[in-house]
């Protein structure tokens, strides 16, 4: 039986603003599945996003959702995870909006480890505004604002998240829908700042400038230059040059914020011992 | 009788916030306003409240609403610098009629400026700090024990209209010790929001049908709605519709302006008789009323107008107060900023004359004293 979509979306809210040939859509289809394999009410959920093309995703789904202002989707998020932590927490981001401007917020969100869900919407430019370059816009492309090729170096953001302190690490892809599925679900389950960058594509203001012909080119190139993190690790560093692995890259046990504040309060509110 | 302490006008603040019944907390360090983050920190544990130091005043605005949105009664505090950081998210808070409250204990500016000295130059940046056009309801308590009670009352009013409400103190003002009497539980009014009482699927959260305050769901409530900070239509979702951004942006206006009679409060002291007024508020004010009692005793005519509320601005009241005497004498710590208000009201009826300092340090009642003289 096909899936039923309609259960999640907002009536009357669709079409979305996406562009033919982006892979925003299907990544949407992803994390709704994956919300929908998990039985979680939609009561108890809050989507966040900040802003850009990625941050308008959720308008469209029937949870409790923000739209906040441009790279603060995680501290909005934080301060209603620590208002209810009973309650799931998810952030939608992209590229510019969590590793430029929100940058700051992103690195603390997981050095204190808060139980949210952060997908990163990475396709490698802005969109919104026309196709300027960000912080993870590959060396030598073509941008509005690097219109000779782009020289900055770029940020690996499953690398940065790890150094950050996040609990869980991961990076999926547009073209692997159903293994995405998979990586959606155990970033929500995992108890912590879950990480999960999403490779996906931006024909419009992107690909058009970078000889990608179609956005199906821009696909194939998810399949043809990313290896499942098992095969990538045993592969000598020749082999896997130009390449990026995906999967789950990282996850650790470590203290979730919200338990480490509940014990906190209880520890305060515990009668002093000796004490009439 | 409540309980008597010795309080710091920050501590005071933080005193308020709790009676009021904050229990979330978010902020930053920043001279002079780091106490009453400090108590916070201290005591929201104690009542299982949530505390959180951001990484930067940007996110401390951001988790307070996040807070809130969750119904939390949401609070943070800043200064100079750190409340220039949290404009943007005011604005977000204002649209989206999330209400929260802002400390802004006032130091000397621009930049760093004097981080230890008082300062009342942020006061424009009050009304007009985010941009776009947005409601403002900022207060100005000038007394540790007004501290505590209009912070009780900066709640109240962003509970009762949906919008974030800056108390705005100088750093006097925020570390001055006083006597202040906490009252018992039950004798302030604590006000909470609006709640709906529809059923979830007919529930629209901007909804302007029924009065400029529309009610308000919280998250996790069954209410599933959504927030955005684009201009939005009554079920809360964006909309490019002129119409109706022209006449919910009125709305939001009038959520305060119609309500001035409800918002405002000031203290009138000796103008009844007045041949000059002093116009001060804060620390200024405070030096306005001892110089007002300085000329009463040297038989001039001498009377004080201290804003409690200062947006929205007293209009009729300083419009009445400047057809009955000869001048309006404005001290301000800054070099100018809310004579021009006191100008606009008094529509040149009297003269009005100000007495301004940005060098980190009070103006004294003398120099009010000598003004008024020179007014007179």
């Amino acid at each position: 039986m096909s899936f039923n979509y309609d259960q999640y979306i907002r009536g009357g809210k669709l079409p979305h603003i996406w562009c033919p040939g982006c892979t925003y859509g299907i990544v949407f289809k992803s994390l709704l599945r994956a919300v929908d394999s998990l039985k979680i009410k939609k009561d108890d959920v809050a989507l966040v996003s900040g802003i850009g093309c990625a941050s308008r995703l959720p308008g469209y789904v029937d949870f409790n959702t923000l739209h906040t202002t441009h790279g603060r989707a995680l501290p909005f998020a934080t301060g209603l995870k620590m208002a209810r932590p009973d309650k799931h927490v998810m952030v939608v981001s992209g590229d510019g909006d969590a590793t430029a401007i929100g940058g700051n917020h992103f690195i603390h969100a997981c050095r204190r480890n808060i139980d949210i869900t952060v997908m990163v919407f990475n396709n490698f430019i802005y969109g919104m505004t026309g196709g300027q370059y960000s912080p993870t816009t590959p060396s030598g492309h073509l941008a509005t604002t690097m219109p000779y090729g782009n020289i900055d170096p770029s940020f690996n953001i499953p690398e940065l998240a790890k150094g950050a302190g996040a609990s869980w690490v991961g990076r999926g892809t547009a073209y692997h829908a159903a293994a995405l599925d998979k990586l959606i679900v155990e970033a929500i389950q995992h108890k912590g700042l879950s990480v999960l960058e999403i490779i996906n594509a931006c024909p419009t203001t992107h690909g058009r400038r970078n000889k990608f012909k179609s956005p199906t080119d821009m696909l194939l190139w998810m399949k043809d230059n990313s290896l499942p993190i098992t095969a990538f690790d045993k592969l000598p560093p020749e082999k896997t040059a130009g390449k990026f692995p995906t999967g789950v890259l990282f996850k650790r046990e470590a203290p979730e914020y919200c338990d480490t504040y509940k014990a906190l309060v209880e520890r305060v509110q515990k009668p002093k011992e000796g004490r009439a | 009788m409540g309980k008597l302490k010795l309080l710091q006008g920050n501590e005071a603040c933080a005193e308020g916030a709790l009676y009021a019944g904050c229990t979330f907390f978010a902020g930053y360090p920043i001279t002079p306003s780091t106490e009453v983050a400090e108590f916070m920190a201290r005591n929201l544990p104690k009542i299982g409240g949530a505390f959180l130091q951001m990484e930067d005043e940007i996110a401390a605005m951001a988790a307070i609403i996040g807070g809130s949105l969750a119904g939390k009664k949401s609070l943070t505090a800043t200064s100079g610098p750190g409340f220039s950081l949290k404009q943007e998210n005011m604005g977000f808070a204002g649209l989206c009629e999330v209400p929260c409250v802002i400390v802004n204990v006032m130091r000397g500016g621009p930049s760093t400026g004097v981080p230890t000295g008082p300062g009342q130059s942020d006061i424009m940046q009050c009304k007009w700090g985010t941009h776009g056009d947005h409601p403002v309801i900022c207060l100005t308590p000038g007394y540790v024990q007004e501290v505590f009670t209009e912070t009780v009352r900066a709640f109240n009013l962003a509970e009762k209209y949906r919008t974030p409400v800056i108390i705005a103190f100088d750093e006097i003002v925020g570390h001055m010790r006083e006597r202040i009497e906490v009252p018992d539980k039950g004798v302030l009014p604590v006000e909470n929001r609006p709640r709906p009482t529809c059923r979830p699927e007919e529930y629209l959260p901007y909804d302007d049908t029924k009065g400029d305050v529309p009610p308000m769901a919280n998250f996790f409530e069954g209410y599933r709605y959504h927030v955005t900070g684009l201009n939005h239509g009554s079920d809360g979702f964006p909309v490019n519709a002129c119409a109706r951004i022209h006449t919910d942006e009125l709305r939001l206006i009038r959520k305060v302006e119609s309500n001035k009679k409800d918002i405002i409060r000031y203290e009138d002291y000796l103008t009844s008789d007045a041949e000059v007024a002093v116009f001060a508020y804060g620390v200024s004010g405070r030096s306005g009323k001892a110089a007002v009692d300085m000329a009463r005793a040297e038989g001039i005519k001498a009377g004080l107008f201290r804003p409690l509320t200062i947006w929205p601005f007293p209009d009729d009241e300083v419009a009445a107060l400047s057809k009955k005497v000869k001048g309006i004498v404005v001290p301000e710590l800054s070099l100018g900023q809310i004579i021009f208000e006191v100008e606009r009201c008094a529509k040149g009826r009297c003269k009005v004359d100000g007495i301004y300092r940005v060098d980190g340090d009070p103006i004294t009642p003398g120099q009010i004293l000598a003004k008024i003289k020179e007014v007179k």
